[in-house]
């Protein structure tokens, strides 16, 4: 055999350049033979076919401002329904006067988000303190009033936007920490918690959200004794809570169930109690784990939020299409469920977003 | 008085008629064994024969079901008070290092002693870097395990266990997930360690290190101690078979 021994040490040399620029890119991906250049020229002919009109009804030709129906001239879409009614599609019934109310809780709660979310401001603690427990008191003083001054607004005026997005905040709040704690309970290794945790689990799970919308306001006050009432609203919440978290419970579980036997072991053996290893060592994996899990249930809460209909709840949707159906506007239903896919799209791709984000920053790896 | 404490030393871990199964599996079979303080005991058999298990029963992390285990004057049954106890004066340390992959190599080694031991940050900080200076890699605190190489990784999960300051010292298999090139890296450091009067067991098949530090060395088989005795002894004049057989094995190619 001959031997072989280097003289040199080979230097580190930078990876060959692969950026060509977009010319090169489709002349390579979309135009390398006959057929495929047909294929493409074909695709795009049918994308613009669709495209141009949509465009044209939506936009070029759209009525825009107006005050009645008779404003909509030009035979394109008329975003007159929408600007008549964006306070209805904004807040429902909630009354004039106290709109500066919702619009101050919005303020609050988007300032409070930035500061969550922005990585650069400082004093993070004590933004999730006020995230927690200060920001909900204000949000319920100031939409429910009957304090401090402000006029009383009950539950049943408010409606739309708001109302959607009080049902899909505190479900998620709400049913995230229970999710946690359901996920523990059917892992523990105490007999009784854990069937305690399953029937829970499975029971709810086992349902349709619209069955429990419909029992808690229709089946419950028949079992509460007579003068006993329940504000409709939280009905409704716990009632979306209880069936969030059992799905949340699952998708926790999953991550719990990823995380090496190891890593309990050394938490263990380094003298952490249950609570102290789940708290710093189990759960942050696990979440980071199923964090597209979590995502998908939370967007899936929101849309799912639009089902409070049923029990007599004015939601986004439920407001548009209160809209459409009045006699001065029959006709329009295009823009309205447009315009409720678009507010709809804007939040889901936003939470969306956000958890790639986490994601990223979480990586501890190369 | 310090002649009667050398006279009579301390017991610091103590099993007595020891039997634990996995189902059917009878895994250790009447298992008795004192280690004194400042002992060092390198525990060694073949695959499946208990040896894991065994020293993972005196941190509870099994539980043995017949039998009595005293660690540190402290009976283990299942008050979790006395598990807790034991399990701040036991450092263990894994095979797979399991360090908290989402830590940093510092919050790592701070972590038990702020929520165990209720130590301030500042003070727990500078105790792991002190033994992340002993374990020489203190210019990785503030990386994250995953950016190590597997020598440094259970470097750092030695000095995770000693941030603990624990009086006992457990060992399973912590070189056998490694390359051959940094099974030297950590045997150095348990050698250190070993040198500075520390109690430990080691389950280990680095039969350097057994003959340059353990005090005895026992050898298990089928969940029982088949033979104990001095490393000088054991691999020069293995009395047992069985043991006669193990060595020969791992010694002959």
């Amino acid at each position: 055999m001959q031997a072989f021994i280097t003289r040199e040490t080979l230097p580190s040399l930078p990876p060959p350049n692969t950026i060509k620029g977009p010319m090169a890119w489709m002349r390579q991906n979309l135009f390398s033979s006959v057929g495929n250049t047909i294929v493409t020229v074909v695709i795009v002919l049918a994308i613009l076919s669709a495209l141009i009109p949509f465009i044209n009804w939506a936009f070029i030709k759209a009525d825009w401002i107006g005050t009645s129906r008779e404003d909509c001239t030009s035979g394109g879409a008329c975003w007159v329904f929408v600007y008549v009614h964006l306070k209805l599609f904004m807040v429902g019934l909630y009354p004039e006067s106290e709109v500066w109310r919702t619009l101050l809780v919005g303020a609050i709660l988007v300032v409070t988000l930035a500061g969550l979310m922005i990585k650069a401001v400082p004093f993070k603690k004590y933004i999730q303190i006020f995230a927690i427990i200060v920001f909900p008191v204000i949000a319920f003083i100031l939409l429910s009033g009957d304090s401090f001054g402000l006029p009383h607004v009950e539950t049943n005026f408010w409606g739309g936007l708001l109302l959607t997005l009080v049902i899909a905040i505190v479900g998620i709040v709400a049913a995230f920490p229970l999710g946690i704690l359901l996920a523990l309970g059917r892992r523990s290794s105490m007999p009784i918690v854990k069937a305690i945790c399953v029937v829970f689990i499975e029971v709810w799970r086992g349902v349709p959200l619209i069955t429990v919308l419909f029992m808690s306001s229709v089946m419950l006050p028949l079992f509460l004794p007579e003068g006993m009432e329940i504000n409709k609203l939280l009905r409704a919440l716990v009632g979306i809570t209880l069936f969030q978290s059992a799905y949340l419970a699952e998708v926790v579980r999953s991550g719990l169930q990823a995380i090496p036997k190891g890593q309990y072991e050394a938490a263990n053996a380094l003298g952490l109690t249950y609570w102290q290893g789940m708290y710093k060592v189990i759960l942050p994996q696990a979440l980071k784990i199923v964090i597209p899990g979590i995502v998908n249930s939370f967007i899936s809460l929101f849309k799912d939020t639009s089902l409070v209909l049923i029990i007599g709840l004015f939601d986004l949707l439920a407001t548009i299409q209160g809209a459409f159906a009045s006699p001065k506007w029959l006709g329009y239903a295009i823009e309205g469920y447009l315009f409720a896919a678009l507010v709809y799209w804007i939040f889901c791709f936003s939470m969306s977003r956000y958890s790639q984000h986490v994601e990223r920053s979480l990586k501890t790896t190369h | 008085m310090e002649t009667a404490t050398q006279t009579k030393p301390e017991i610091a871990v103590s099993l007595r008629d020891v039997n634990k199964w996995y189902g059917e599996f009878h895994v250790l079979k009447n298992v008795n064994l004192d280690v004194e303080r400042g002992q060092r005991i390198v525990i060694c058999g073949p695959s499946g024969s208990g040896k894991s298990t065994m020293i993972r029963c005196i941190n509870r992390l099994e539980e043995h079901q017949a039998g009595q285990i005293i660690v540190d004057g402290i009976e283990l049954n299942n008050d979790l008070k006395n598990i807790d106890q034991i399990r701040r004066e036991v450092g263990m340390v894994f095979q797979h290092f399991n360090l908290f992959p989402h830590l940093t190599v510092l919050e790592n080694c701070c972590l038990a002693p702020m929520w165990v031991r209720k130590i301030p940050r500042k003070e727990a900080e500078a105790t792991a870097m002190e033994y992340l200076e002993r374990v020489k890699i203190p210019h990785q605190a503030k990386k994250f395990p995953g950016q190590l190489s597997g020598g440094q990784q259970q470097r750092v999960a030695i000095a995770r266990s000693l941030c603990m300051k624990p009086r006992i010292m457990l060992f399973d298999e912590p070189t056998s997930a490694l390359d051959p090139e940094m099974i030297k890296e950590v045997l150095d450091t348990m050698i250190e360690l070993a040198e500075s009067g520390m109690t430990m067991l080691c389950v280990t098949h680095e039969m350097g290190f057994a003959k340059t530090v353990a005090d005895s060395v026992i050898f298990m088989d089928a969940g029982q101690i088949i033979e104990m005795n001095t490393p000088d002894e054991f691999f020069n004049h293995p009395q047992h078979e069985r043991s006669k057989l193990f060595l020969s094995q791992i010694l002959g190619h």
